[in-house]
C-alpha cells in the first residue's frame, strides 16, 4: 500500500469531526476540543484500520500533529 | 438466548492458554464457535499440535503463538500476528500468570519482580494492546483472570496477592476508560482451583482450604471458563467493571 496523505487528512478529520480543511500540517493535539485524549485513541484506531498498520505506543504518543502523523504513518506504511 | 451465547465469527485471544484454567478458557469459547488464538511459552510445535486439535475438534480457526508476557516485543508481535491472520479481536482471556508461595519473610525479591513482570505488567501490556485493537471495531470484551487471594489475601502469598490486586484496580481503570469505546472490562476472581497452581499444596493444605469452601468442593477450570464465556458473550452486554468471584462460596 502506497502512502497517501489526502487519506490520513480524511481520517483525521473523519475521526476528529470536523472538515478537512481544518486538518492542515500545524494541526495539534490538544488544541482544539476535538481532538483530546479519548478522540486520539479512536484517531489512531482509525488509522491503523485506514492503513492496516500497527502503531508502537512509542509513536502513538508521539502523534502529536498532523505533521508528525505524516511521518510516521508513512515510515510504517513503508515498512508493510 | 442461546444465541447471545454464540460467537461465530468472532476472534478470541486466551494469554497462557495451553493448560489449565486457559485451556479450559480455549476450548469453552472454540465451542462456542470463536475463532481463536492463544500464546504460551511452550514450544511453537507443541502449540501448533494443540492449534490443530482446537481447529478439529470445534471447526475454527485456531493460532498457537510462542510468546512470552515479559517480553514487549514478543507481546507486540504476537497481536501483530493476530491481527495479521484474522483482521480482528473481540475477546481477551487475560490469563498468563504464575503464582509462587512463600511467607513474606522467605520471598526473594527475584520471586516478587517475576511475579508482577508476569502477573501485572504482561496483563497490563496485553490490555493495552488488545483495546488497541477492539478500538478500530468500537467493541470487544477484555476478561482479566485475577484470584480470590486478589481480594482477601492468603498467608504465604503477599507478593502473588500483591499482583492479583493489582489486576483488580486495572480492571476497574480500564472498564471506566474503554467503556465509551464499546469495550468491556471485567475480572474473574477464581477460588481454589484444580490446576498445575495447586501442586505446591500438600493434601493437609488442600483439606484445610477445602474446609472453607462452602460448596465443598475444589473448583475446576471449567467453573471459571463458564465465567468467561458468560464475560465474552452478549448475555453480558451490559456488564463492565465488576468483578466475578468463581470460588464455591468462599466469601460468603
Amino acid at each position: 500500500m502506497e502512502f497517501d496523505e489526502n487519506k490520513l487528512r480524511a481520517v483525521f478529520a473523519e475521526a476528529l469531526g470536523i472538515p478537512e480543511a481544518d486538518v492542515v500540517p500545524t494541526l495539534e493535539y490538544n488544541t482544539i476540543p476535538q481532538w483530546d485524549s479519548l478522540a486520539h485513541m479512536r484517531l489512531i484506531a482509525e488509522i491503523e484500520d485506514a492503513f492496516d498498520i500497527m502503531i508502537d505506543s512509542d509513536d502513538l504518543i508521539d502523534m502529536s500533529s498532523f505533521a508528525i502523523s505524516i511521518d510516521i504513518v508513512r515510515k510504517y506504511v513503508d515498512e508493510a | 438466548m442461546l444465541t447471545k451465547l454464540d460467537l461465530s465469527g468472532q476472534l478470541s485471544y486466551i494469554t497462557g492458554g495451553s493448560r489449565g484454567i486457559g485451556r479450559a478458557c480455549m476450548e469453552t469459547l472454540a465451542e462456542a464457535g470463536s475463532d481463536i488464538a492463544f500464546c504460551s511459552t511452550t514450544d511453537q510445535l507443541r502449540l501448533d499440535d494443540v492449534a490443530t486439535e482446537i481447529e478439529q475438534k470445534y471447526s475454527v480457526a485456531c493460532l498457537g503463538i510462542q510468546c512470552d508476557v515479559r517480553e514487549p516485543e514478543q507481546v507486540k508481535l504476537a497481536y501483530k500476528r493476530v491481527n495479521k491472520r484474522f483482521g480482528r479481536l473481540d475477546v481477551l482471556v487475560n490469563n498468563a500468570g504464575v503464582m509462587q508461595t512463600a511467607l513474606l519473610a522467605m520471598t526473594s525479591f527475584e520471586s516478587m519482580r517475576e511475579m508482577m513482570d508476569i502477573n501485572v505488567n504482561g496483563a497490563l501490556l496485553n490490555l493495552q494492546l488488545a483495546s488497541r485493537l477492539m478500538a478500530r471495531k468500537q467493541r470487544g470484551s477484555i476478561i482479566n483472570i485475577s484470584s480470590i487471594v486478589g481480594r482477601v489475601g492468603s498467608e504465604g502469598q503477599v507478593a502473588y496477592a500483591a499482583s492479583k490486586a493489582a489486576i483488580l484496580g486495572a480492571t476497574a481503570s480500564a472498564a471506566k476508560e474503554l467503556a465509551p469505546m464499546g469495550i468491556r472490562v471485567n475480572a474473574i476472581a477464581p477460588g481454589f482451583i484444580d490446576t498445575d497452581l495447586l501442586m505446591g499444596f500438600d493434601a493437609e493444605a488442600k483439606k484445610s482450604v477445602l474446609k472453607t469452601i462452602k460448596m465443598s468442593r475444589i473448583g475446576q477450570p471449567q467453573d471459571v471458563a463458564n465465567a468467561a464465556l458468560f464475560l465474552a458473550s452478549d448475555l453480558s452486554s451490559y456488564v463492565t467493571g465488576e468483578i466475578i468471584g468463581v470460588d464455591g462460596g468462599m466469601l460468603v
